[in-house]
């Protein structure tokens, strides 16, 4: 059976082309073994995290650059999917970027609460030259 | 017919709106305006059928909760019917199973 992959693309800031990254990903993460439920989660928290970058980095312009990578990762004996994505928009600060509290039920804002709720690593920094870097990991067998 | 909703009927007092496909960031403005019109009507049921939603994303959830303050707000009930696993994984990561109504049988959602 063939390693899985490295899977780098770029797609436009479309949300025409989430469907498209979503894909991507859960065939990755079926490749790595992730179970069809978790795999499920890892591309909702992908697809959130581009939702934000269209919403907030590109403040909803369709037509600009998003380097996505799906990579395999494996460290002390235990593997799992790493998923990095890079904008050139607006360069947030990490440190303001935080889920709401889900006590106060409204449209919005859940994204974030997402990502890290299904994510076992998750890490904004500002990227050289403007724009943000997103890096996620999900371990197996790590609820 | 419609993009978003496949199907919006009308069972005696309740309307039934059914969406379809995977809601995300690109469907679900096109499912809030759908659902905005039917709720202009003021159902004073609304059961919106889940069946057919394959994914749905953060963006479709604020739509359901933008439909439940829109029914709440005139007096109306809201249901939702037999959300898929994804889609109730989503609810539930969101924690909000609990807050909407939700039924599995569709004649026991029309008789509640």
């Amino acid at each position: 059976m063939a390693l899985p992959k490295c899977v780098e693309m770029r797609v436009l800031s479309d949300p025409a082309n989430l469907r498209v990254v979503r894909e991507a990903v859960r065939r990755s993460a079926g490749e790595v073994g992730f179970s069809e439920a978790d795999t499920e989660q890892i591309a909702l928290a992908v697809d959130e995290a581009l939702a934000n970058v269209i919403k907030h980095g590109y403040d909803q312009q369709y037509d600009q650059p998003i380097d996505i990578r799906i990579e395999p990762v494996a460290e002390s004996g235990r593997s799992g999917l790493g998923l990095f994505i890079r904008d050139f928009g607006a360069t947030v600060d990490p440190e303001t970027i935080c889920g709401r509290d889900l006590a106060d039920v409204r449209p919005g804002g859940l994204g974030v609460h997402i990502i890290t709720s299904v994510m076992d690593e998750v890490r904004y920094e500002s990227a050289e030259g403007g724009g943000t870097r997103l890096s996620m990991v999900k371990w197996r067998g790590h609820e | 017919m419609s993009k978003a909703l496949r199907d919006v009927r009308q069972v005696g007092s309740t309307t039934v709106a059914v969406p379809a496909g995977e809601v995300d960031l690109q469907q679900s403005p096109g499912l809030y305006r759908e659902m905005m019109a039917v709720c202009k009507g003021k159902p004073s049921k609304l059961i919106i059928d889940l069946r057919e939603v394959s994914y749905m994303d953060s963006s479709g959830v604020s739509t359901l909760v933008e439909v439940f303050r829109m029914v709440n707000g005139y007096g109306g009930s809201l249901i939702l019917l037999a959300p898929t696993d994804r889609v109730r994984s989503m609810f539930e990561i969101a924690k909000l199973d609990q807050f909407f109504t939700i039924f599995e049988d569709e004649q026991e959602a029309m008789k509640a």
